[in-house]
């Protein structure tokens, strides 16, 4: 097993990447994804870096999640609140304090560990659903509280805050335009919080939050501080989510209460399910689910219209879908897609991916 | 070995798609002999899901158009992705229409918050941004977005023409205001009380704002008649309009009541309301309403009820949004017209910056669209009317409300 990897685009780079990490190839996997990303952004379309880049966030999100329910067994449906809470940070204090976008990062991070670990305090009561009530409650709240009129001065209320005059080039006179340089940005940012991410799960503590999920009572007795550390959790978890958040307000270059409704929280929610519950790398493929699938439903149902106008032609009695009401099928579209995907592989991409290195091995003998 | 020969796959796959996209010719993006590829975002999911059937509407129109030989022999070629109404996916589906499908503007964008996303990208990559679908007044600021331009009446300008009347009619008017708490609600608020100027602190007695998931406004109309105002300004949504008008009978008040056009429509809020109760209500308008009886024979609503029994019979004849669709689909198409043969990106900006007195079939008469390049407001006229046995009666001459944008 001494194969070079294959020098492709991040997309490859992702599936080589899961395949590499199963068998343990760390350095070689890691090799490949910094050339893959150095590589991507030069030879690919601007709005595919963008996407891409959209990607990387998602991924980052959906880590942070699956951090606290992966790994720590406590739920939530609230983490659009941390991604809106980091993203206001960062253009806060881009706008009021003229603070340039990367210092930004560290206090949206801080600030967010912050919440999140006060969130994680009444949380410590709630077992299972009632927490993710409590949280999916707080993903509703908090685009009205980002409207609240004693803090609009800072948040722009309904209106937002508009930062497309202050992206950042690229510096040193680096021959890149914003597409690829934020592409850069999220994607250093990226390595660092999934090499924590790693560290972390493979750590003393990560073992601890691992026995939390598994047997809270086991776990208390082997002398885990049970409060303190799914407490902690709640603000890691928080923390990568932010730091999401923060990068999404760079990419987007606004930020506004619209941008973080419920359906975000879902998407993330989403994203970890089908990526796989308690596998940091299945990040990237539940990010590229959200990011894509919805796209792909969206042609899906337009062929689906032209279709059933087509058979019409022929058998006079088919149901027609109708060309306009095509638009209203894209989430039904979806749906099945994400029934499906869930019936074929109830552990998520993460399980098929699992499942396909094994039969390979075994197939090699 | 494996690895490495499907390793490849996804790599030829980008490249093929970097030669195409590579390959686009130097000539205007999105025209060619025989098409014009014309982009829109639209929420066909989401909250706002309800504002769908505008983007079906205009698909459904440029049908018509291509039906009837296109515009200057070029097929319109219109492309509409869902947005769900969030501001990042508005900025992805754009992209994609300007980078991936090389359209040649961006049409009826939906949405305050999506549109304030796009406005930087579209007016760096100069793509136009043509009437946008929102009556927030940013839309017509050509020195700092030249790429960008509104379409309706704003609700701030509405909120003059309001204030004009009363101080005409009802000089010692003690007025007080319902309103939606959020940027469309306080856009008629601010509108209304610029009208009024110095005297809006002494006529104004109450001002009772509500929350979109409130479930009645009950109690900001019975603190609205115990302030013992007697002109009500009501900025509210269709829901809280035909509400409002209930309780206000109930209640048995009974100031002068001007209704914002929002929430004007004769089928959705004044009959649900009972019409004996909306009897005598103010309110402006700017398009003709199709469940009105007086315009049963008018020209440009038969053009409209054909057009919705052809191209989109699945459509509802009774949605007022039908009838913004098919009518700002008909501006655009003018402005194609007038750019003439040899369509640019600039040319479309100066057909749309050059409208005089441009008539629609489903504006009041006497409406018209009229843009020049320092005014990026095409509609900013609008009439006002009153409620009188089931249905409006529109009086007075058509007033101008202009309002240039902050």
């Amino acid at each position: 097993m001494k194969t070079t990897s294959p020098v492709t685009i991040l997309i490859a780079g992702i599936g080589a990447t899961v395949i590499t990490l199963a068998q343990n190839w760390k350095l070689s996997g890691f090799i490949f994804i910094l050339i893959a990303g150095i590589l991507f952004p030069l030879t690919a379309s601007g709005v595919f870096t963008f996407q891409i880049t959209q990607l990387l966030i998602y991924a980052i999100a959906i880590a942070g999640l699956n951090l606290l329910t992966g790994f720590n067994g406590q739920f939530s449906l609230g983490h659009s609140a941390f991604y809106a809470i980091g993203a206001y940070v960062s253009a806060i204090l881009m706008t009021q304090f003229d603070m340039p976008f990367y210092l930004t990062i560290p206090f949206a991070a801080a600030v967010c560990f912050v919440f999140g670990f006060l969130f994680g305090l009444p949380a410590l009561r709630l077992e299972g659903i009632y927490l993710a009530l409590a949280t999916f409650a707080l993903a509703i709240a908090t685009p009205q509280i980002l409207k609240f009129k004693p803090i609009e001065h800072l948040t722009g209320g309904v209106q937002g805050l508009a930062l497309f005059h202050m992206k950042p080039e690229a510096p040193f006179g680096l021959p890149l335009d914003q597409d690829q340089w934020t592409f850069y940005v999220t994607f250093a940012v990226t390595i660092l919080m999934f090499f924590l991410a790693f560290s972390l799960v493979n750590s003393r503590s990560g073992r601890a939050m691992k026995a939390i999920r598994d047997n809270q009572i086991a776990a208390k007795v082997t002398g885990i501080n049970l409060s303190l550390f799914k407490t902690l959790t709640f603000g890691v978890s928080a923390l990568f989510t932010g730091v999401a958040g923060s990068l999404s307000a760079l990419l987007i270059a606004f930020v506004a209460p619209d941008s973080f409704q419920i359906t975000l929280a879902v998407a993330i929610f989403v994203g970890m399910v089908v990526g796989g519950v308690g596998w940091i790398p299945g990040a990237f493929l539940g990010a590229l689910f959200i990011l894509f699938v919805p796209n792909i439903a969206e042609h899906i149902a337009f062929g689906l219209a032209a279709f059933s106008d087509f058979v019409r032609g022929f058998i006079p009695f088919f149901p027609t879908i109708g060309e306009q009401s095509s638009k209203g099928l894209t989430g039904t579209v979806y749906g099945v897609f994400l029934i499906l995907l869930i019936y074929v592989m109830p552990s998520g991409l993460a399980g098929l991916l699992r499942l396909a290195v094994q039969r390979l091995a075994q197939a090699r003998g | 070995m494996t690895i490495k020969k499907y390793g490849m796959v996804p790599a030829l796959a980008l490249g093929f798609a970097v030669a195409m996209a590579g390959s686009a010719s130097a000539q205007t993006p999105g025209v060619t002999d025989k098409e014009i590829k014309i982009g829109n975002i639209n929420p066909y999911s989401g909250p706002a899901s309800a504002y769908g059937t505008i983007g079906k509407s205009i698909a459904a129109y440029f049908k018509m158009v291509n039906a009837e030989g296109g515009i200057h022999g070029r097929m319109v070629n219109f492309i509409s992705y869902d947005d769900s109404y969030s501001p990042p996916k508005a900025l992805e589906q754009t992209r994609k229409l300007v980078e991936q499908d090389n359209v040649l503007l961006v049409f009826q964008p939906l949405g305050t918050p999506g549109n304030t996303a796009i406005q930087g990208y579209l007016n760096g990559k100069k793509v136009p941004q043509l009437f946008v679908a929102t009556g927030a007044t940013k839309w017509g600021d050509p020195k700092k977005f030249p790429w960008t331009m509104g379409w309706q009446p704003n609700y701030q300008s509405e909120g003059r023409i309001y204030a004009d009347y009363i101080l005409k009619n009802y000089p010692n008017a003690k007025i007080g205001i319902l309103y939606q708490n959020d940027d469309y609600g306080k856009d008629y608020v601010k509108g209304l009380k610029d009208g009024l100027g110095a005297k809006a602190k002494t006529m104004i007695v109450s001002e009772q704002p509500y929350e979109v998931a409130d479930p009645t406004v009950d109690s900001q109309i019975i603190a609205l008649k115990a302030s013992g105002a007697d002109v009500f300004f009501n900025a509210s949504t269709p829901k809280f309009a035909a509400q409002s008008i209930k309780k206000m009978a109930e209640i048995g008040w009974k100031p002068a009541h001007f209704l914002n056009q929002v929430s004007n429509s004769v089928g959705g809020v004044l009959k649900p309301a009972g019409f004996e109760n909306a009897e005598g209500i103010f309110s402006t308008g700017y398009l003709k309403d199709q469940n009105d009886p007086q315009w049963k024979d008018d020209p440009g609503m038969k053009k409209w009820f054909a057009f919705m029994d052809k191209y989109y019979p699945e459509g509802d004849k009774t949605s007022s949004f039908n009838v913004y669709g098919y009518t700002v689909a008909q501006n655009l198409h003018k402005v194609l017209l007038a750019a003439g043969k040899n369509l640019t990106r600039e040319g479309v900006m100066k057909a749309a910056a050059n409208m005089k007195d441009l008539e629609l079939d489903l504006l009041l008469p006497g409406i018209k669209v009229n843009t020049s390049p320092t005014d990026f407001y095409p509609i900013e006229q609008n009439q006002m009317m009153r409620f009188k046995g089931g249905k409006w009666e529109f009086f007075g001459p058509i007033i101008s409300g202009e309002v240039r944008g902050s």
